[in-house]
């Protein structure tokens, strides 16, 4: 496990919620470190997503802590809260692209809406961050035109466009073909080793594990229930990981 | 205990409408930046509604003419029909018709759209974006009904006001150059500024206030939808009526504030 080093940049501090009778996370303690790539795996259904909400501030605790670069997210001030995700990318499950925008406007939105950048530069942003995600030539479809992988590769464009420190991925890979899927898995790790971007990756592939994490968590009832590098997981003898890992997801 | 839940409820959603208006009226300032967005809303809006309040102002105007007619000439004072299909068509016909037009087939829609987002993660992207959702989606939408009713209703009382005249010939014998002497005489003030009454000011006045309570009402009903498809649907439901009560309540009220004695 990687662990001394670098300094903790964010931590789940025994976060529970629910969403009225039904409990999704009960004490889930995790902790990232800074340029560190933390994956997520879990059943469907358990709150990974959620979890991810929590990080960025979208769903507040109903007990515990949730600390982002020496803020807790609870008692943030709405400013410090927007400057805060300004550095961040957030890749929906389902992409989450403005329906009535091109795929063009929509990576170029954070941009337009929170920068001053002429339209050329920001066209050029766009483009390139299309091409990383091989999507050279889309600039004027529509989402409703777009497949689902497309549409998740146009999501995860919009997240990377404004260069963010940190970035969570919600199931990078669903929806795309092995092939490039494998060079999504890249494109995270790359991202990951060139400008030392911390980030939390939810998924349910071991192959997305083996190329991008530096370290694994598994949850399920609400909290994490093993940790380890990926080596360490596939080598892992504990049964319950062992079960886990061989359970064929969705 | 459910009706409390409910009563609560009314009152959460009240609370929020009326949070949503105090911040829109605080983001005036973007305006500026944000005049394309109004611009489309204005236009995608208009083209929804302006056959359907042409088609219904003109039905109505010939429906007044035709029944206050009738009775005027009863007692011999058919001549003075123009005068009262305009004073009705500008004090309460064209604002409420106009209005309840506009809840229908443009808050419908604002609620779907905005519901739509709501429930597939879009205003939480928004959100993430650090994009402000007043600013980028409410207050071009408020604005763009606030500047449309208005000028709607202009359009449907004077269709309303040239429908009452077929009538007020074909039915009633009165010439169209009497009828439109009468109208035009009963729009004018000559002693005030623009020399139009208060009848007219008032009318668009009620408008304006319907655009906004319109808007606001379906745009919060749509970010406040839940659950998919089931919720859009809901909360499409609950813009159209809340607006459509409000709309009669508010009416009720500005109609006493500006005719008080
Ligand atoms: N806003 C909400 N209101 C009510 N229930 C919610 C809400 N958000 C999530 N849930 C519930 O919380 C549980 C966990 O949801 P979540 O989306 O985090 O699962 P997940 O682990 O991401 O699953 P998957 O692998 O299928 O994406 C689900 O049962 C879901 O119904
Ligand atoms: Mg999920």
């Amino acid at each position: 496990m990687k662990d001394g080093g670098g300094q903790s940049i964010i931590r789940f501090e025994e976060v529970s919620k629910a969403f009225g009778p039904k409990v999704v996370l009960r004490g889930m303690s995790l902790e990232v470190k800074r340029g560190e790539t933390l994956a997520i795996m879990g059943p469907s259904g358990i709150g990974k997503s959620v979890t991810l909400r929590h990080a960025v501030g979208l769903v507040q605790p109903d007990s515990g802590r949730v600390i982002v670069d020496d803020h807790d997210l609870s008692t943030i001030s709405r400013e410090d809260l927007r400057e805060l995700r300004k550095r961040m990318g957030y890749l929906f499950q389902e992409g989450a692209l403005i329906n009535w925008l091109s795929v063009g406007e929509n990576v170029a939105l954070p941009l337009r809406e929170n920068t001053d950048l002429a339209d050329e530069v920001i066209r050029e942003k766009v483009e390139e961050k299309l091409a990383l995600v091989q999507l050279r030539g889309t600039y004027d479809l529509m989402p409703p035109e777009l497949s689902g992988g497309m549409r998740k590769r146009v999501g995860l464009a919009r997240a990377l466009v404004t260069d963010p420190e940190i970035v969570f991925y919600d199931e990078p890979n669903t929806g795309l073909d092995p092939e490039i899927s494998m060079s999504i898995n890249h494109l995270i790790r790359d991202l990951a080793e060139r400008l030392q971007i911390t980030s939390i990756v939810v998924t349910h592939l071991v192959s997305c594990i083996l190329v991008v994490a530096d370290r694994v968590v598994l949850v399920d009832q609400g909290r994490v229930f093993a940790e380890g590098t990926p080596d360490e997981f596939i080598r892992s003898q504990d049964e319950r990981v062992v079960r886990f890992l061989a359970k064929p997801y969705d | 205990m459910a009706f409390l839940e409910i009563l609560n409820g009314a009152f959460v959603a009240a609370g929020y409408r009326v949070d949503l208006l105090v911040q829109v009226v605080g983001k005036l300032g973007h305006l500026p930046r944000r005049r394309g967005l109004v611009a489309d809303q204005f236009y995608v809006g208009g083209i929804k509604v302006l056959h359907v309040v042409l088609l219904v102002g003109f039905s109505i105007g010939m429906v007044v003419s035709l029944q206050t007619g009738l009775e005027l000439s009863r007692i011999g004072q058919q001549d003075q029909i123009g005068t009262l299909v305009a004073l009705s068509m500008a004090r309460e016909m064209g604002p409420f018709i106009t209005s309840t037009i506009l809840a229908a087939a443009v808050g419908s829609a604002l609620a779907a759209e905005l519901g739509t987002m709501a429930v597939s993660e879009e205003l939480a992207a928004l959100e993430v974006l650090s994009i402000d959702r007043v600013s980028y989606l409410v207050l071009p939408r408020v604005v763009a009904l606030a500047i449309l009713c208005p000028m709607l209703t202009i359009l449907c009382d004077t269709v309303g006001i040239i429908g009452g005249g077929f009538v007020a010939r074909s039915q009633l014998g009165v010439g169209l150059a009497l009828y439109y002497d009468t109208v035009i005489d009963s729009l004018q003030t000559p002693s005030k500024l623009f020399s139009l009454p208060k009848d007219v000011y008032a009318g668009l006045f009620k408008s304006f206030v319907f655009g906004i309570v319109i808007a606001i009402i379906s745009c919060s009903a749509g970010i406040l939808a839940r659950g998919g498809a089931l919720g859009v649907g809901n909360a499409t439901r609950s813009a159209v009526r809340d607006s459509i009560i409000l709309v009669i309540i508010l009416n009720y009220f500005m109609t006493w504030y500006f005719y008080q004695q």
